[in-house]
């Protein structure tokens, strides 16, 4: 296990109208075991100790599914690790006397809250354009009235597993929220249960990721390297064929 | 103050079917006009707000989150329990009742838990309805899966992300309402106080967490969706934010609190490795499906797992219960690691671990199949430990994890404040002292999807004449002031010692006292210790920042200070309990090889406290259970 010592150079912005900067903080006591998480929260009450505010993050289940977590480590959405949320993270991954640099994801459409809080209500908005199908409480056949092919199922839930976390758009230069977005929209269009508004669905959700001010795709593939659950871009490619089906038939 | 639990005569199978046909409804137009606030958007939150905004009333939701998609449903993983019998193994409405029902105990409400099994197929199909993608069978059809506790597969599950995806379910209805203007959400937004009119529940006051404003907000009905109160014990498996501060404010608004001693302790989580710890993680329970329990037969045996040979190990959980062998609920599975590591075989560096072992099904499936059914699982312990459950086993301990205790409701989910209303985790009223695997996302939907909807009805429909009441009202100047001085002694008090010092201090008290195992003399002597605690909070906590910009400090404080309040109820509801049953065991009542020692006789009840005062004892009141269907016997698992 060992003993850690670390240089951090962590961004501070009070709101999101201030500026916002770099400060550097030494922090000491660390151990290989912890998570990133509690790395912080040693920070954290070290900082607390000396009078100082502590960092604001974001984060709350702390093994991997609710998407609440999220830095930029070094460079990178949620570090150095593949297929693995910030939370996930551990020390032993790092080295005594490392400086680790942390920043908040960066994107129009995700403004700095503060600290290292973004605002990604941009997300539910797209959900809420048409992401669902609209089926009221009690209308449902027998679950199992509609057989579904395993392998559709398995293949719906992988685009499903995603965690809405935004490291897609934290990665992509021109912070395009395809991945998201396309992921949602395949996950119904696998689906039986999502063709009646199949169309209406992508039409829907494309706009508004556009009105919301994220970029567009570029196919680089950054986003699908960084993405915690190992999202497939092929989604992307499925959403833009059924986006430009959509427009062509009306 | 008087419990009338409401539920309706008739033969228990009818109850609920008689009660339907016969509650009175409120007209589409009347719908329009009436507002309900919920507070919460797990399951039970989302598929509530989704539900009642569906069927014509005007829903205001509030969560802390930055978004409903994240409350910490979304972390469960096993599965969820239906009564479907698709397996064809004997399966039914009154099976699924029974097991409940004798999982928990006996200590929970017949009427309620058999209209939690009855609805339960319906969840399922309204599941599949929005596209949440279950695992299926090569056929086409829906996959079941085993848990503990029963002896048949009703569990219904998508790989070991089953919550995530009944969540998002269940927020993608939610979203579709938001859309038409039916539920207006408000994310990031703490309920800190009911607001009470003429004793009745007229609203709530809100912080923004953010901007750190205080709102009000009017509905003729409120419910609380706000989940458990685990992180009392500072490690447990809930979200860092899970906290009870919505139902402790309720309970200090009237409305009672039952079988808060009632907690849950899971057997198979990741140990705890160090002093930094701030929470603990889960290994689903439908690992014991495959896995093998076993600790070393020698005491203090270190050699590593893979050289202690097959006769040295003692699967101790097949040895003493035959019949469920691993797959016993998970009070008993909990509490015979615990008794195996308090004798000095437990395994791992601090000797507080078992081992949960993968070797025999491996060999006997394959590791693909075994990857298949527990791949994310192997992958998040590898992550947390760097051990590969492949290659070696697992080492678990028990964690906190889920509150059977919460608020007390009737029949219609209704607390005893009028118009309160408390559904999934925060209510009491299904899982009796223990509860069994996957029935936890089974009761949140039930209780959002498709028992409140219909409930609700009754209390609204004889307040169509009442109108928006204006949120200057004294009431609720009253109860904004009194959240504002409670935020300003936090933030001025200057003292020493952080929120996080006090949390992990309470916790090690409720953990100790409060956890596996209880006696009387400790649970006396932790009721001073919180309270001393408490008051040294008030005096030295140290809360930076301020209450303009957003201040998870500040937010913490706050709940950390009614966990104190919660702690020292839990000590006094565990005292005045004087015999074992589920989750809660005393150490002086136990059967001869150590199984929990139920005293029916003189415990068949809900313990219910009333709120006298922060210094004053709380009132008990005690809701006769008086089976009628199921005669409880001494639960064996042998």
């Amino acid at each position: 296990m060992g003993d850690l010592q670390l240089t951090l150079k962590v961004w501070r912005q009070r709101s999101s109208s201030d500026k916002g900067k770099f400060e550097t903080y030494d922090v000491s006591g660390l151990n290989s075991h912890m998570s990133f998480l509690e790395m912080m929260d040693v920070l954290n009450e070290q900082l607390v100790g000396k009078d100082i505010e502590p960092i604001a993050f974001d984060h709350d289940c702390r093994e991997g599914i609710c998407g609440m977590c999220s830095m930029v480590i070094n460079g990178r959405a949620h570090g150095p690790l593949k297929g693995t949320t910030t939370c996930q993270l551990h020390m032993r991954h790092f080295k005594n006397e490392d400086t680790i640099t942390i920043e908040p994801w960066r994107a129009k459409a995700f403004p700095v809250v503060k600290d290292l809080v973004v605002d990604r209500s941009s997300f539910d908005r797209i959900i809420q354009s048409g992401g669902y199908v609209s089926v009221n409480t009690g209308s449902a056949p027998d679950g199992n009235a509609i057989p579904i092919p395993k392998e559709v199922a398995e293949e719906a839930f992988d685009a499903a597993a995603c965690i809405g976390c935004g490291a897609c758009v934290a990665t992509c230069k021109n912070a395009s929220a395809s991945l998201f977005v396309s992921a949602k929209v395949s996950q119904l269009a696998l689906l039986p249960q999502g063709q009646p508004e199949r169309k209406e669905r992508v039409n829907k959700m494309v706009s508004k990721m556009d009105e919301e001010g994220f970029g567009h795709c570029t196919n680089t593939g950054a986003c699908q390297a960084e993405c915690p659950k190992e999202i497939s871009i092929e989604y992307i490619r499925k959403m833009n064929l059924d986006y430009n089906l959509s427009n062509l038939k009306g | 103050m008087i419990l009338d639990n409401k539920v309706p005569e008739g033969p228990l199978e009818l109850k609920w079917t008689k009660y339907k046909s016969k509650v009175p409804l409120v007209s589409p137009a009347n719908k329009r006009k009436l507002e309900i606030i919920v507070v919460g958007t797990g399951l039970a939150g989302a598929s509530a707000a989704s539900s009642l905004a569906e069927m014509g009333y005007r829903v205001k939701c509030f969560c802390f989150q930055d978004s409903p998609r994240r409350a910490h449903s979304i972390a469960a993983q096993g599965g969820i329990n239906a009564a479907k019998n698709y397996q064809n193994d004997g399966d039914s409405v009154y099976r699924l009742f029974y097991d409940t029902i004798k999982g928990g105990d006996y200590r929970s409400r017949e009427a309620n838990v058999y209209r939690l099994a009855e609805v339960s197929a319906s969840i399922i199909d309204q599941c599949v309805a929005q596209g949440v993608p279950f695992a299926r069978e090569y056929g086409g059809t829906l996959d079941n899966r085993s848990f503990g506790g029963v002896q048949v597969s009703r569990t219904f599950y998508a790989r070991g992300q089953t919550g995530q995806q009944l969540l998002l379910g269940a927020y993608s209805a939610l979203s579709r309402q938001i859309s038409k203007g039916n539920v207006k959400m408000y994310n990031r937004h703490e309920m800190v106080e009911i607001v009470k009119i003429d004793g009745k529940a007229r609203g709530v006051i809100v912080r923004n967490l953010l901007t750190g404003e205080f709102n009000r907000h009017f509905g003729h009905a409120v419910v609380l969706a706000t989940g458990g109160y685990g992180n009392v014990y500072y490690l447990s498996t809930n979200a860092m934010g899970s906290n009870v501060t919505a139902a402790w404010k309720a309970y200090k608004s009237g409305a009672a609190f039952s079988n808060p001693c009632f907690t849950q302790i899971h057997p198979t989580c990741i140990p705890v490795s160090g002093e930094y710890q701030s929470k603990l993680t889960l290994m689903s329970e439908s690992l014991r499906n495959d896995g093998r329990i076993w600790v070393p037969k020698k005491k203090g045996d270190n050699r590593p797992p893979s050289q202690i040979p097959e006769e040295e190990r003692d699967y101790y959980l097949e040895r003493r219960y035959p019949a469920f062998g691993n797959l016993v609920p998970r009070d008993v599975a909990s509490r015979a690691a615990k008794e195996r590591c308090d004798e000095g075989y437990g395994v791992g560096k601090t000797g507080l671990a078992v081992y949960l072992d993968f070797e025999d099904a491996i060999n006997r499936l394959g590791k693909d199949i075994v990857s298949a059914r527990y791949g994310n699982l192997f992958a998040m312990y590898d992550k947390i430990t760097g051990d590969d459950p492949y290659s070696t086993p697992m080492r678990i301990f028990p964690a906190v994890h889920y509150t059977m205790g919460g608020l007390w409701v009737d029949y219609d989910l209704m607390t005893t404040v009028p118009g309160l209303y408390a559904i999934g985790e925060c209510n009491f009223s299904d899982h009796g002292a223990n509860r069994l695997g996957a029935s936890a996302l089974m009761q949140g939907l039930a209780d959002g999807y498709f028992v409140l909807p219909y409930t609700i009805g009754k209390y609204l429909s004889e307040d169509i004449r009442t109108n928006p009441i204006s949120t200057n009202h004294d009431s609720f100047t009253k109860a904004e002031n009194n959240a504002k001085e409670r935020n300003k002694m936090l933030l001025l008090n200057h003292g020493k010692r952080s929120v996080e010092s006090f949390h992990r201090d309470l916790g090690r008290i409720v953990w100790d006292y409060c956890g596996m195992s209880r006696n009387e003399p400790n649970l006396i002597a932790a009721i001073d210790r919180i309270k001393e605690l408490r008051n040294e909070f008030w005096k030295d906590v140290k809360v930076l920042g301020d209450d303009k910009t957003y201040n998870p400090e500040l937010d913490k404080a706050g709940r950390v200070a009614d966990f104190f309040e919660l702690g020292e109820l839990m000590m006094r509801d565990a005292l005045e309990r004087n015999e074992s049953c589920g989750g809660h065991f005393r150490e002086e009542f136990q059967t001869g090889e150590g199984e929990a020692l139920r005293d029916d006789k003189k415990f068949t009840f809900a313990s219910t406290w009333e709120f006298k005062g922060v210094d004053e004892p709380p009132v008990l009141h005690k809701e006769d259970l008086g089976f009628e269907t199921v005669k409880p016997t001494q639960r064996s698992y042998k």
